[in-house]
């Protein structure tokens, strides 16, 4: 009897739910695939996608956004051998499962925490509450491959933000591959888009869209890159969080600061009388 | 309207000396390359005072001398310490609340009805809200042990000169930071007396330092390189400007900036208290207000009703002698400005909105304008989406509260809004819908050292206020 011939998997973007191929027909090979390499225009259409699912993801309840990120880590531990064969390590992939379970609780918990009621020197009903940003552009850091992704994704969908997310260059099939994970999670086509291929071509794009609201830059190596791409998020006061450095520890606990670099406080105030 | 005896405010309680120096490193110096410039009064053009001109130098000294008492002095003192220094300085701003309210009334042209009732009260009470945080900084949520960030350099605005100045720098201190401010050319003066204050409470030296100027000394300040962090409040494209220059750098920024709000008035709103919120929402201080109710949208029904109602209200407003304890619209604060608003109405007026304001006559020195609304407008209009700055209102209708949370909406700007009508689950569909920063129902203008302000998209980013502002000035 032959050997059976395996049936290969075409790593392909993820835009808008769907799996596209790149616009521009072009791919690159890592790990012996052919990766899409993602061109300006699927840059664009990926900011179309997320802009489509904003309002209703941010407009979900934090209860349902809290177990649709839990979902997502049921789907990927189900997938822990198949991350493994793309060689990552299995205490990384363990790792970023408890990420998405330790966001998910964050959905209704942020509020509380870093929103409230206000003691105002006057007869007002007083509250802070956070909200979304809208639209944020991601650099996924380079390393490492899956726990990285994972690290950047999560803290800013937690909240109700949308994102497109420029993978590691180096390291696309763990990315595209989380973006199967996400497509079973029952997680709103275009809250997550994920472009693989040339940094250099994508992200100046998003750091230059006026529909994007923000651009987290930690995957940036180049520090005269990371410049270039803060001016261009000037043009609309993009909120930006800048580049960490590249030994930095992703299995550290992550704080707040990712979700809360990503959300706006919005202020309610209305008088008290009868 | 009724005549009333004129009323004003003695200005023999204020000293303004003839020039003033910078003020670096705890004293009043001579700038390195001896530049001055004038500030003058905007209800008369008389001459106030002579005021330094800060150069590169002079903004590298000041910054050295932050860096100095923030590494020797300001950095390791405990908070509890920290938190008496602005505790004192809280309590000198009110025991001296009349001389700062007149000089800041001279210096801007704001009625001193609220530079007394509104800017002096505001600015002693932040500078006493986060004197408590000075020594509880643990607790603030931002983890165990959070940390300054070393030198602010500051940027303030000329509309409300002290109060910006303690949004600045009263959770700069509490944080643990030093400080060097920059207040608007055109209204220093109050900053110089606040310098004052700080040397009558002992502040150690280096850890406030203002140095005056214009933009040229504000570009010196938040490019230079011995700066952690630039907070800035004022229009959007210095802010976009400030953005890129600290592109690429370690500083932390924070922006609060121009603003196009939407006072949103829906068909069962109380008339008679929605008219005086939309009177205070755009005519307090002139108009000069970022967060300023700029945009009225009425819903169609009741527009000519609310109109009406608004105009007869508008017929009292007095204009005229911002030191008059009767005045409710004072001097617009520049020659510039007032150009820049004649601009902007002649767009208006050229465009095809219909303009009017009640009769009123205006002093003959000095720059006014006269409360002024627009009926007619469409959201092309310039007057629909530029900041004006000044006491004029764009009218636009609306019949659903779909369409005004649209309009509201369409604007790059987001920093606040108004919502009037009297049932409850309205205002607050309506509330989380809008993308501004501070909300405000069936009221306007309401400000409050606890209460986070700042703005959504190019309104900026950070939060000036609460719990909230410290965030801008830890290491967090």
């Amino acid at each position: 009897m032959s050997e059976r011939i395996a049936v290969r998997k075409t790593y392909k973007l993820f835009i808008g739910g769907k799996f596209p191929r790149s616009e521009s027909g072009r791919s690159y090979l890592v790990q012996s695939a052919n990766v899409s390499l993602a061109s300006r225009k699927d840059a664009r259409d990926a900011v179309v996608a997320a802009r489509a699912a904003v309002k209703g993801w941010a407009g979900a309840t934090a209860y349902n956004r809290g177990q649709i990120l839990y979902r997502v880590a049921e789907m990927l531990e189900g997938r822990r051998e198949q991350f493994m064969a793309l060689g990552v390590p299995a205490d990384e992939v363990d790792a970023a499962t408890d990420r998405w379970v330790w966001y998910a609780g964050w959905s209704d918990k942020l509020p509380q925490v870093y929103g409230g009621a206000n003691p105002v020197a006057g007869p007002y009903f007083n509250l802070s509450a956070p909200e979304p940003t809208g639209v944020v552009a991601v650099v996924a850091p380079e390393t490492p491959a899956l726990l990285g992704l994972v690290s950047v994704i999560a803290p800013a969908i937690v909240t109700g933000n949308t994102v497109v997310v420029a993978a590691s260059p180096t390291a696309p099939l763990a990315a595209v591959t989380l973006a199967e994970v996400l497509a079973t999670s029952d997680l709103p086509g275009g809250v997550v888009n994920i472009l693989t291929g040339r940094l250099s071509e994508t992200v100046p794009t998003l750091a230059a869209h006026m529909d994007v609201n923000a651009i987290d830059l930690t995957g940036v190596t180049d520090p005269e890159l990371a410049a270039d791409l803060e001016v261009k998020a000037a043009e609309n006061l993009k909120r930006v969080l800048r580049p960490v450095p590249v030994d930095h520890d992703w299995s550290a606990d992550p704080g707040l600061g990712r979700m809360t670099a990503l959300l706006e406080t919005k202020t309610v105030w209305h008088p008290k009388g009868v | 309207m009724f005549e009333y005896a004129p009323a004003p405010e003695s200005r023999s309680v204020v000293d303004i000396k003839p020039s003033y120096g910078l003020f670096i490193d705890g004293a009043f110096v001579d700038p390195a390359d001896g530049g001055s410039f004038k500030s003058i009064n905007p209800a008369s053009e008389e001459v106030l005072s002579e005021v330094a001109e800060g150069g590169p130098q002079d903004v590298d000294r000041a910054v050295r001398a932050a860096r100095k008492a923030y590494e020797k002095v300001w950095g390791p003192m405990p908070g509890r310490d920290r938190a008496k220094y602005l505790y004192r300085i809280a309590r000198i701003i009110q025991e001296r609340s009349r001389e700062l309210a007149v000089l800041e009334s001279l210096d801007n042209g704001k009625p001193i009805k609220e530079s007394r009732d509104v800017d002096l009260p505001l600015a002693a009470a932040h500078f006493f809200y986060y004197a408590g945080w000075a020594d509880k900084l643990n607790h603030a949520g931002f983890g165990a042990n959070p940390r300054p960030l070393g030198v602010a350099a500051q940027v303030i605005p000329w509309n409300f000169p002290l109060l910006m100045l303690a949004w600045k720098i009263a959770p700069a201190l509490a944080a643990g930071n030093t400080v060097v401010l920059k207040p608007a050319e055109t209204t220093p003066l109050t900053a110089l007396l606040f310098a004052e204050i700080c040397q009558q409470a002992e502040l150690p030296a280096g850890v406030v330092n203002i140095v005056t100027g214009a933009g040229e000394t504000g570009r010196a300040l938040v490019e230079h390189d011995g700066v952690d962090k630039v907070a800035f409040t004022g229009s959007t494209d210095v802010g976009r400007a400030i953005a890129r220059a600290v592109a690429g750098s370690r500083k932390k920024l924070t922006l609060e900036l121009g603003g196009k709000a939407a006072n949103i008035v829906f068909d069962d709103a109380p008339v008679d208290q929605a008219v005086e919120g939309i009177v205070n929402g755009i005519f307090f201080n002139q108009g000069h207000v970022c967060c300023a109710g700029s945009r009225l949208l009425v819903q169609e029904s009741v527009a000519e009703q609310v109109l009406e109602s608004l105009k007869r209200r508008m017929a009292q407003l007095r204009v005229g002698d911002p030191l008059d304890k009767n005045t409710d619209i004072g001097a617009i604060n520049s020659a510039a400005q007032l150009a820049r608003i004649r601009e902007l109405t002649e767009a208006g007026a050229a465009e095809g909105a219909q303009q009017w304001s009640p009769s009123c006559e205006l002093p003959e020195r000095g720059f006014w304008f006269a409360p002024t609304i627009f009926t007619g407008v469409t959201q092309a209009h310039r007057i629909a989406r530029e900041e004006i700055f000044g006491p004029v209102l764009s009218v636009l209708t609306f019949r659903t509260p779909a369409e005004a949370v649209e309009k509201a909406n369409n604007t790059p700007y987001g920093l606040s809004a108004g919502i009037w009508t009297e049932k409850g689950s309205r205002i607050l569909w309506t509330a989380d819908r809008l993308r501004a920063g501070v909300v405000w129902a069936n009221t306007f203008n309401k400000f409050d050292p606890t209460s986070p302000f700042g703005g959504y998209k190019e309104s900026g980013y950070g939060r000036e206020g609460g719990r909230h502002g410290l965030e801008a000035y830890l290491n967090v």
